[in-house]
């Protein structure tokens, strides 16, 4: 073999190669950059924002510590109505989500062949790849008045829910479900099948084993599962534009406060209470180790 | 626990059913794209494709459509570069603050995109004092695609661990030629996958582009939402709609190939 050129190319390899620490720092400096200017000083500013304020003249931002933004939202009638709405809404999605996800993700995983599973999957994984603006609009001609919806419930005597809070958790709840299944879907998958037969040798019923054998197993995926519906619930503002009628969520507050009103302080105060919230539930459910399903 | 004949059937009963709610809306905006009525209603009072005729004549949606590739694909070059970059320095190293590294990554996109989109108008606006336009959309895009690479070739690092590159290395290949004859081919696959999910998450974000996007960068979501409420705009809105949704069985496909083929390699 021919003794290797000496171009700059191989001394600079032969460099690489006998200092890793020079190695790591190459790979490692632009996305940190990147990701630590722009992201992470962007979320500490948005941080500090909050505690300055707009002059009300102006409409010029004035760097003095005040905590006026943080009191207002946390003591405004206006906010608290709201953001106990946004969980509300949050919560009831994620519940439905699950609801749904259940019987779902245990046909795919458990009951169905390997033919209908990889259909199946691919059935729920469809409408994920289609974007979030159609299915929220298609919800909207759903559940329009001159929609579908009224048209089959009309002659058994019902109704659309029409625009409001009822139609932003059917939405929501139709946008996050695919997130919701696939998690769930693979913590039953994970289920071994030997594990069902040794409960039901040692007599438990269907009930028995799916309370005492299967859940214990899947809950962590569960809880990977409502971690999306719920965080993503929080943030969502567009949505409740859709079909929400005139109700307002935690994120309209925020938009109207960067667009229209201006109040940058003040929507960056309102930003912070799903941040809370989020980081409160990440904390509540780590222990039972759903971060590592997500 | 052996599931009876009657739980195995309600439980597939309960699937179809679940399915025909997952399609019912879709299948509704498409009859709506050919329905003559403007106001959504059903069941549709005639047949008409006057408005597929319109949207493929839209300069607006047409324009859209071409700037939302172009952040898209920008977007999606600055996040296989990134994206590649750290998850070989997260597998191939250990180090202080690894796990903080590992969080940073996930972080733009475990965020809610308001909170997202919030911090990078106030960092672009009122920090930076940069005005809001194309490209802050694509520094945007970029920040939260970053994970989609990381996580499918991260993934595939871990499974190749580092005997080929050793090989390599010892039969006197140096860093660069090591890294493009032997590590890049066999990480080609899930930089496609990666890029194909980083792509058709910019494609269709619509939350934190509306907070980044300056004055006059119209992407096909913000074009979409600002025409659904129009009357006259409606029924295009369906078209467009109509379209996404066939787009979308693309990516679909070429991702089940990916998985077929990987299932066969192994």
């Amino acid at each position: 073999m021919p003794r290797p050129r000496g171009t700059a190319a191989r001394k600079g390899s032969v460099f690489l190669s006998s200092h890793p620490r020079v190695r790591l720092a190459l790979l490692i400096a632009a996305p940190l950059f990147w990701l630590g200017v722009v992201y992470i000083i962007a979320l500490v500013l948005l941080l500090v924002t909050a505690f300055w304020s707009v002059d009300s003249f102006t409409g010029e931002i004035n760097q003095t510590l005040t905590f006026d933004n943080i009191i207002t939202v946390i003591t405004g009638a206006l906010y608290q109505t709201v953001t106990l709405r946004t969980v509300g809404i949050a919560l009831a999605v994620t519940v439905i989500d699950v609801a749904i996800a259940l019987p779902i993700a245990f046909f795919m995983a458990k009951v169905a062949n390997n033919r209908t599973r990889r259909l199946l999957v691919i059935a729920v994984l469809m409408p994920l790849w289609a974007s979030y603006l159609v299915k929220a609009y298609a919800w909207r001609s759903v559940l329009s008045s001159e929609g579908i919806l009224e048209w089959m419930l009309a002659p058994i005597g019902g109704h659309t829910p029409g625009y409001g809070v009822t139609a932003t958790i059917i939405t929501l709840s139709y946008l996050w479900l695919p997130y919701v299944i696939l998690p769930i879907f693979a913590g039953f998958d994970r289920v071994p099948d030997s594990m069902l037969e040794a409960s039901s040798d040692l007599g438990g019923k269907t009930w028995r084993t799916l309370r005492l054998v299967v859940l214990p197993l899947v809950w962590p995926a569960i809880i990977a599962g409502t971690i999306f519906s719920f965080s993503l619930s929080l943030g969502d503002y567009i949505t409740v534009n859709i079909v929400g009628g005139a109700s307002q969520m935690l994120g309209n507050l925020v938009y109207t406060n960067v667009g229209a009103a201006n109040n940058l302080p003040l929507a960056a105060a309102i930003a912070l209470i799903p941040i809370v919230i989020i980081f409160g539930y990440l904390a509540l459910v780590r222990r039972t180790g759903a971060l590592d399903n997500l | 626990m052996r599931l009876g004949r009657g739980a195995r059937i309600t439980l597939g009963a309960i699937t179809v059913l679940i399915l025909g709610v997952i399609y019912l809306p879709l299948f509704v905006v498409g009859v709506n794209s050919f329905s003559t009525s403007q106001s959504l209603s059903w069941p549709p009072p005639g047949f008409t494709l006057e408005w597929w005729g319109k949207a493929f004549r839209s300069a607006g949606a047409l324009e859209a459509l071409l700037t939302s590739v172009q952040v898209a694909v920008v977007a999606t070059a600055v996040a296989l570069i990134l994206g590649t970059l750290i998850s070989l320095a997260l597998q191939r190293f250990d180090f202080f603050g690894k796990n903080v590294v590992n969080l940073l990554v996930i972080l733009p996109i475990a965020l809610p995109g308001i909170v997202t989109g919030i911090a990078l108008n106030n960092f672009f606006r009122t920090i930076m004092g940069v005005p809001l336009s194309i490209w802050t959309v694509v520094i945007a895009h970029g920040t939260f695609t970053i994970v989609t690479v990381f996580n499918n070739v991260i993934a595939r690092l871990r499974r190749l661990g580092t005997s080929y590159e050793e090989a390599s290395a010892d039969l006197g290949a140096g860093i660069w030629t090591t890294f493009r004859l032997v590590t890049f081919p066999q990480l080609r696959s899930a930089l496609f996958a990666g890029g194909l999910l980083a792509f058709a998450l910019s494609f269709d974000e619509i939350i934190v582009t509306t907070f980044t996007a300056g004055q006059g960068v119209t992407t096909l979501p913000i074009f979409i939402l600002n025409n659904m409420f129009r009357p006259n705009q409606a029924p295009i809105v369906s078209v467009i709609a109509v379209v996404l949704v066939l787009i979308s069985i693309v990516p679909i496909y070429i991702a089940q190939r990916l998985t077929s083929e990987e299932g066969q390699k192994r």
